[in-house]
């Protein structure tokens, strides 16, 4: 940290940062490293090195921010961004306090992916190739990748708080296409974690077993449902259901600007007493998680939804302070080149008693939706939207063949309040979200979860 | 030489020097400023200069890539022998190697200098005024989520050991607005936006007026019923689905069997009135320039003309595969990703229909004007598309009651062949990439409501 940013300089470009006034100043550096690379038709490829520093600096006179952010981390262009911060401020010199550092805990790594030979890494997805084509002669591709980033940030402020991070993060994605005949299908699986090579170690080609039998799974799949029906939503991923439908409407920016549904429904029952759910940066070795957020908030453990009652709205520091409360350690941001917003982390359902059987065999005629593509939502409206990669119908308690081209859509209050059974089957997956033109890494989680009515979008007739 | 070309070519004599049998730098500087502002005030002001080089090494048929941020020689130095790292792990591949030098022609028009002399102030004032004409175009427009004005001003270089070497400058700049429209227990949103080379470009009562429009037009929304049915689709709609088709387009997908139209070249798959071309010299398109992200010259492109299916998209590697020419369609994402096909921008050709013609040869059916879930709702393989959608009903002719919660589904070829009429008047959006479209009648759909 101290080799990131140094606390003389630091304090030298705080005072700079507050020679116009200014009720608070920061700032936060980072230096960025990764490698990707990839294999496509068999052959590794876009092998591809990166390298960045640099920092931003922000000042906050009432309710304005002023930012600015530089490419490099010497004292001349830190110096540089304080001043072009500070340019549009009319105020008297403010002195900030002195720093002292304080320590964090980041999440450890057992094995630095940068001192692994990138050769190994080629091999690794050659592996994964392999695995997935020889699950079956109908998988006519397969693609995946190897991603390692390592993130070191430093934040100093004008409150006098110096603190770093030092994040690794590894991940690889398969993606497999089944042919047969005319019919082709995809399937998708990824496995990433805050943690380093170590990830690795246990069969990761397995993922790329997973993402062919998805593909082969959906030949024999007919076109989806359509209508309001019970939908039945699986373990890990599903969790990203929560994330988009609940989660950004509980972001504290949405809130200020009443620009989400949850707006004034602090400590009101907006699910069913079944349903636990939290926010959780601490999670070790979890996606969503780091040691502090990029404000230097510690990350902590926050229950959202307690006994089917909202008890928190997540927040950064501003959003925090004008609400008088401490900041939840959610003030993320994508680099160095991006304001600090409110941001989940970890998020998750909290296990339930039900098994997924059980929750299964209580539907008729409905649609399980095993993983998603992806979803959307606008927070203000609470209209969200999902892509499932891979659902089936359930007729008569049971799971009986699988759908092609199925998009759930609905609105979240009556979703959320239509969740009428949580699994015990819990684990946690995967994800990046984008919010205001900034991605994070994030986590989402649940055991399987059933939603009493929700509308699927599917092309049968 | 300017500076930033003296750069490019240091990090390819580094490249080279470090192992390289060929090597290709892309260099960029840009400024630029954003402006947030609600409830009266300014939110957030950022100030961002960044620079970067990102080097593309070979060595025999192995090509491998690195970028940075650190612009002295060491630092270029560093960058140029990671590149070439890089090769050495890849695998061979017969169609890799650098593009070849090529006129190139100048394109003037890219940049306006007049947002150099409009102060921060200024452009607080711009976004300021886009949000109060959203709010006083109707009382039911409580608020905004947010008004955004940004600019930007690039310069990039490219050099390589083939002998490409080019430089240009640009400007882009841009305005939207989310209104926020409320009526008793329901909230609804509307997004404004406007694009412009400069600042005097944009027309902030217009931006703010568009959302406040769309945020109140869905007051009282709901479901409608499940059925198939012909569809219009607004400018950002429609913009929306000719990205879709410009990314299938590609050769990348196209060669790799991951796109709805591999082997369809020269196949009669659209209706004659949907025309669409890729056009990386219009000037009003903000992905033009005289050169693409590796060095080949930009080009107009007829893909969709006649019904018929006439061509791919291709970069230096694509066109290598099959021993053809690049159409000058690499792009990047800057200095950090290296170039790739996809399409700069595309023109939906107009049709000769007023809105209001379009509305009435649609006679019962659906409106769409936002689509959401597009990234996941859409098989890039097979162009099996079900994504959510809002609007409003059409009836006799006319717009009727507004639209929320159903998504539309089908298949984006068989979508192509249905499209039955194309709007008079074209929009750039900068959705999809960048497009200029007018709004689209679909002869018939599938819409699931309730």
């Amino acid at each position: 940290m101290s080799e990131l940013l140094d606390a003389a300089v630091a304090e030298r470009v705080l005072g700079r940062a507050l020679a116009n006034g200014g009720r608070f100043a920061e700032v936060f550096a980072e230096r960025r490293r990764g490698l990707t690379m990839s294999i496509d038709e068999s052959r590794l490829e876009a092998v591809q090195s990166g390298a960045e520093e640099g920092a931003g600096v922000r000042v906050v006179d009432g309710g304005t921010t002023y930012f600015a952010h530089v490419d490099g981390l010497d004292p001349a262009d830190l110096e540089r961004a304080a001043d072009e911060a500070a340019a549009a401020l009319r105020g008297e010199r403010r002195q900030p306090q002195p720093l002292s550092a304080v320590a964090s805990q980041p999440q450890p790594v057992a094995h630095r992916p940068e001192e692994v030979a990138a050769e190994r890494k080629g091999d690794l997805l050659r592996e994964l190739d392999q695995r997935a084509r020889g699950q079956s002669e109908e998988i006519a591709q397969f693609t995946s990748s190897y991603g390692e980033a390592r993130r070191e940030v430093a934040i100093a402020n004008s409150d006098g708080l110096l603190i770093g991070d030092d994040r690794t993060r590894t991940r690889i994605g398969a993606q497999a296409v089944a042919r047969r005949g005319s019919t082709v299908e995809t399937g998708a699986e990824t496995l990433g974690a805050a943690r380093g090579f170590e990830l690795l170690e246990d069969d990761p080609a397995l993922i790329a077993e997973q993402a062919a039998r998805k593909a082969l799974t959906l030949l024999d799949a007919g076109p989806a449902p359509s209508g309001s029906m019970p939908v039945v939503v699986g373990g890990g991923f599903g969790g990203v259901l929560f994330h988009e439908m609940t989660g950004h409407g509980l972001e504290a920016d949405h809130i200020h600007k009443r620009a989400s549904v949850y707006v004034d429904k602090l400590g009101q029952q907006v699910a069913q007493p079944l349903l636990n759910a939290f926010d959780d940066g601490r999670m070790p070795g979890e996606w969503g998680s780091d040691a502090i957020d990029d404000e230097g908030a510690p990350t902590q453990q926050t229950q959202v939804i307690e006994d089917g009652r909202l008890t928190s709205y997540l927040y950064d520091r501003l959003t925090a302070e004008r609400d008088g409360v401490a900041s939840t350690g959610n003030g993320r941001r994508e680099s160095f080149r991006h304001l600090p917003i409110p941001r989940m982390t970890n998020t998750y359902i909290a296990p339930g008693e039900a098994t997924p059987e059980a929750i299964i065999a209580g539907v008729q005629k409905g649609f399980y939706a095993v993983s998603f593509a992806g979803g959307q939502v606008d927070p203000a409206t609470g209209d969200f939207v999902f892509g499932v990669s891979e659902g089936y119908l359930i007729e008569g308690g049971e799971v009986t063949r699988p759908c092609r081209g199925a998009t759930l859509i609905g609105n979240c209050l009556d979703a959320l309040m239509a969740i009428d059974a949580v699994g015990d089957d819990f684990f946690m997956k995967t994800g990046i979200c984008g919010k205001g033109g900034q991605k994070a890494p994030v986590g989402t989680g649940q055991g399987h979860v059933r939603v009493g009515a929700m509308t699927v979008g599917g092309t049968e007739r | 030489m300017s500076e930033l070309s003296a750069t490019a070519a240091g990090a390819v004599e580094a490249a080279l020097a470090a192992g390289a049998g060929a090597a290709e730098a892309y260099v960029s500087r840009d400024s630029g400023r954003e402006v947030r502002v609600h409830g009266g005030e300014v939110e957030s002001l950022t100030a961002a200069t960044q620079s970067g080089v990102g080097v593309r090494a070979w060595i025999g048929h192995r090509a491998g890539y690195a970028y940075g941020t650190e612009l002295s020689a060491a630092g270029v130095e560093a960058i140029a022998a990671r590149a070439a790292e890089a090769a050495a792990v890849a695998d061979e591949d017969e169609a890799a190697g650098p593009p070849r030098p090529a006129p190139i022609e100048a394109l003037p028009g890219l940049s306006d200098p007049s947002f150099e002399f409009w102060s921060s102030g200024q452009a607080a004032e711009l976004a300021l005024a886009v949000e109060r004409a959203a709010l006083g175009f109707d009382p039911r427009v409580t608020g905004v989520e947010q008004v955004v004005y940004a600019d930007a001003a690039q310069r990039v270089a490219i050099a390589s050991s083939a002998g490409v070497a080019g430089e240009y400058e640009s400007s882009d700049c841009f305005a939207y607005v989310q209104a926020l429209a409320e009526s008793g227990e329901t909230r609804e949103t509307g997004l404004g936006f406007g694009l412009a080379r400069g600042p005097a470009g944009l027309d902030p009562e217009a931006i703010g007026s568009e959302g406040a429009e769309r945020a109140t037009a869905m007051i009282g929304a709901t479901k409608p019923e499940s059925r198939a049915c012909p569809v219009v689709f607004d400018e950002t709609v429609a913009a929306s689905f000719a990205g879709l088709i410009g990314g299938a387009l590609g050769a990348n997908a196209v060669q790799r069997g991951r796109s709805p139209f591999a082997g369809r070249l020269g196949e009669e798959l659209a209706s004659s009135a949907f025309v669409l071309h890729d056009d990386g010299r219009d000037p009003a398109g903000s992905a033009s320039a005289p050169f693409d992200a590796e060095g080949v010259p930009r080009r107009r492109t007829a893909l969709i003309e006649g019904g018929r299916l006439r061509a791919y998209l291709y970069d230096t590697y694509t066109a290598s595969r099959e021993g053809g020419a690049s159409t000058g369609n690499a792009s990047r994402q800057g200095y950090r990703s290296q170039p790739s096909v996809s399409a700069s921008n595309l023109i939906v050709a107009p049709g000769s229909l007023s809105f209001a013609e379009l509305l009435a040869t649609a006679g019962d059916g659906v409106f769409v004007t936002d689509v959401v879930g597009l990234h996941s709702g859409v098989n890039p393989v097979t162009g099996v598309f079900s994504v959510g959608a809002s609007g409003r009903a059409i009836r006799g002719g006319e717009l009727a009651e507004p639209l929320r919660e159903f998504t539309i589904a089908g298949e984006l070829t068989a979508m192509l062949g249905a499209v039955q009429e194309a709007g008079a008047e074209a929009r750039w959006v900068p959705f999809g990439g960048s497009v200029s479209t007018p709004p689209l009648l679909v002869g018939e759909i599938a819409v699931s409501g309730s």
